[in-house]
């Protein structure tokens, strides 16, 4: 295995004065500023020979010039690598790395809709985060010209967009689906590709719910910002605030106090158990099994009243606060939790020893939406949906954080990358969580909740481990203690880029089964 | 297969008792600030904690709660030497702004389009549980069809965002008359902590004629129930501010 140690003389030997390297063991963080001509090159050796995961990219338009940062982490003695390319903000044009590392794909679309850089050698830019049917080319919202504030007026829309098709044959046509569609979906618009019957392939197209959630948390304060970070995603809340919350405290050196990191290890484990109940019950919806789904979703209702009563917000809202938690919650209280958290996990476990024996769910689920493992390496996907397909990293475990390297679990891996494999990650997930939950409160520490928020500026990573993968938030702070640049790369921006893999060659009546069983969030994404 | 059988049966009857009863499990509802007597040396710094503007003064040493902006941040409530009321229960829906009193065109059965305009997903969560067996919506004669052709209430969640201002027009346009709006959540009333912005509005409002408003971050789906019933005429509306301003329409249902 590569260690971070030992980056500096492999890119020295590999590019010689092409790359200027900085290694921080404090952050366990390498970072390599190289030239353009070399960045496709060195993004392509941490990708595909060092075994980095690609954990996005991260402009900046800095006072004088753009700031390009690709961010890339693989397990613990690995640590973080930064590829840095700084241009002056007259330059345009960079070259793409996604022919490589296709993973980077959607990021270089996504930089190039909201800041107006070409990406040299993308296949496809353009019609991404701003819809070409609704907003005219050249807007750049994220530049530091454009007021985020208010409206824009006086619009060019381009009204001749049509989707672009991909299956030319005799007889093929394209189904629409969404953005408004069954009952109560998150909106998102498909066009699956087919022939009949078969569909052959499915073109998601997202952002129906754009916020813009990192052009307006631009000069809020940190306190303001965390409310965006919380409420951008309800259902994986406290994964993302936490993220946030960590990047602060990161650049302000501030230590959080044990007993507020034991409990955040609880509420998050909380939120992970929730939202994989929640899953399974998706899943279970999608199938038509009715009583599996009903006797599912009573147990998400418990948990949701469990994390209501022990918290005061059932989707954990406003517990978070930079270095620590805006309160403390009981020892008994944590125990009582806990307690019903573990009866609802032994009821979900008789759920999943009669879901292995119905065989008409396992017939619809199984080899159903299979991805491949070399696919979901190549496309960066995280979460349990690359652990099903033999992926085991997870940021719990390859960067830990809030003291997780101090506990005892697993990270499940299935190798068969179809839905019951996915569904089985969910049950197995939900059991470790139950079991970290127990840790957090069985070693509850004394002591206070919160240390008082010293902000400096500067700028620092803060990830955690969602509920349906890895979170990486990346901020910048002024001088005042604004927000000056905050980057959102969740989970299911990277998964939503490799759910046309498992979406390929189906019949119709799957198609919301591999939906469910992708575990997609489109507010997540779309932030 | 007799094994889910079993499970069903075993299960027993979970269904709350609301409407007809109160519904008092613990955690089926954060809760919320109420708005009253303040001390008044304390009230500048209230206000200001309050990220939404929800909280404005009202008289000399009292406070006003605007249900419509509240977030649900606790800030009113946690960190301060004086934390403002609060108060546990769920019927939180109102009729919205200055809409006249609700007529009684739907009395039976309902069927509700649920459009998610950029919504973080909590809320539509929350209404995705009215279908759960602990408040099984369907036993009021509730039901979510996925078609607007079907429909006659148009449940919106989430701030409207620009990209689904057309979708969310054409979804109401394909509905037939009599028709009825419901704006759930903070976010569909006001903006919530993502308006005013490019890329999205203060709620359907400026888009739509809402009838009714559910208020909350999200609210419960006991809240969601009693809007639908406010809705239909089934229950009594109640109050958007605390306390209950001039702005604030009391309209009796039968």
């Amino acid at each position: 295995m590569m260690k971070l140690a030992d980056i500096s003389t492999q890119v020295a030997r590999r590019w010689p004065g092409e790359v200027e390297t900085r290694l921080d063991v404090s952050s366990s963080t390498c970072d390599l500023s190289c030239t353009s001509n070399a960045l496709p090159a060195v993004c392509t050796w941490l990708f595909t020979e060092a075994g980095y995961s690609f954990a996005g990219l991260v402009a900046e338009e800095g006072a004088s010039q753009w700031e390009l940062r690709y961010l890339f982490y693989g397990e613990r003695a690995m640590g973080w690598v930064q590829v840095i390319i700084y241009a002056p903000l007259s330059e345009r044009t960079f070259p793409s790395i996604s022919a490589s590392v296709h993973a980077a794909d959607w990021h270089e679309r996504e930089v190039e809709d909201h800041f107006g850089l070409v990406f040299e050698g993308h296949p496809r830019l353009g019609d991404f985060v701003l819809h070409d049917d609704r907003w005219q080319e050249g807007l750049e919202p994220m530049r530091h010209r454009f007021n985020g504030r208010e409206a824009v007026g006086e619009r060019q829309p381009n009204l001749h967009w049509r989707p672009r098709r991909i299956v030319h044959a005799p007889g093929s046509f394209m189904m629409p689906i969404g953005p408004v569609f069954s009952g109560g979906t998150e909106p998102v618009h498909f066009l699956l590709e087919t022939v009949g019957e078969d569909v052959i392939r499915t073109i998601p197209r997202l952002f129906y719910a754009y916020r813009g959630i990192e052009k307006i948390a631009e000069g809020r304060t940190v306190a303001d910002a965390l409310l965006l970070a919380e409420r951008f995603c309800g259902t994986s809340a406290f994964a993302h605030g936490l993220a946030f919350c960590q990047a602060v405290e990161t650049i302000s050196r501030l230590d959080v106090p044990p007993r507020a990191r034991a409990l955040r290890v609880l509420l998050a484990e909380l939120e992970r158990f929730r939202h994989h109940v929640a899953a399974i019950e998706a899943i279970c919806e999608s199938t038509a099994l009715a009583v599996a789904a009903s006797q599912t979703a009573m147990l998400q209702e418990d948990v949701l009243r469990v994390t209501g009563a022990l918290t005061g917000h059932r989707y954990l809202f406003g517990l978070l606060c930079v270095g620590g938690l805006t309160r403390d919650l009981s020892d008994t209280d944590c125990q009582d939790a806990l307690a019903a958290v573990q009866h609802v996990g032994l009821q979900l476990d008789k759920i999943e020893q009669l879901l292995r024996f119905t065989s008409s769910f396992l017939d619809r689920i199984e080899q159903v939406g299979v991805t491949a493992h070399t696919d979901v390496r190549a496309y960066g996907l995280v979460g349990p949906v690359a652990r099903a397909a033999g992926i085991a990293r997870d940021l719990r475990k390859a960067q830990p954080y809030c003291g997780y390297e101090a506990l005892n679990f697993e990270v499940p891996v299935e190798n068969e990358g179809d839905g019951y494999a996915r569904l089985r990650i969910l049950f197995a997930e939900a059991r470790q969580s139950v079991r970290l939950m127990e840790q957090a409160v069985a070693s509850l520490p004394a002591g206070p909740v919160t240390v008082p928020p010293e902000l400096q500026p500067g700028a620092a990573l803060g990830w955690t481990e969602a509920p349906r993968g890895a979170a990486v938030h990346w901020l910048r702070l002024g001088e005042d203690g604004q927000v000056e640049r905050y980057r959102i790369i969740p989970p299911s921006f990277m998964n939503w880029h490799g759910f046309h893999l498992a979406a390929e060659d189906f019949a119709f009546q799957d198609f919301p089964i591999i939906l469910a069983t992708f575990d997609l969030s489109v507010a997540e994404n779309d932030r | 297969m007799s094994g889910w059988f079993l499970k069903g049966v075993t299960t027993g009857t979970k269904t709350t008792g609301y409407p007809a009863h109160a519904e008092g499990a613990p955690g089926v509802s954060p809760g919320r600030p109420v708005g009253g007597a303040y001390p008044e040396r304390e009230i500048p710094l209230l206000v200001a904690r309050c990220p939404v503007g929800a909280i404005r003064p009202s008289g000399q040493a009292a406070v006003m709660v605007d249900y419509r902006r509240c977030v649900h941040c606790f800030r009113c409530q946690r960190g301060l030497a004086t934390p403002l009321a609060w108060e546990s229960g769920y019927e939180w829906a109102g009729v919205f702004n200055d809409q006249q009193a609700l007529d009684h065109a739907f009395t039976r059965s309902v069927n509700i389009l649920v459009v998610d305009t950029g919504d973080c997903g909590a809320c539509l969560n929350e209404v995705k549980q009215l279908n759960n067996p602990y408040y099984n919506m369907h036993r009021l004669g509730l039901f979510i069809t996925p078609t607007p052709r079907n429909a006659d209430v148009l449940l919106v969640v989430g701030p409207l965002t620009d990209h689904m201002r057309v979708p969310l027009q054409k979804a109401y346009e394909a509905m037939p008359t009599p028709k009825r709006v419901i704006a759930v959540g903070a976010c569909a009333l006001s903006g919530g902590v993502f308006a005013p912005s490019f890329a999205c509005n203060s709620g359907p409002a400026d888009l739509l004629p809402v009838d009714v408003a559910v208020p909350g971050n999200p609210p419960p789906p006991l809240a969601i129930l009693q809007g639908l019933l406010v809705a239909v005429g089934r229950k009594s509306p109640r109050p958007l501010e605390s306390p209950a301003g001039d702005t604030a329409q009391e309209v009796s249902a039968r």
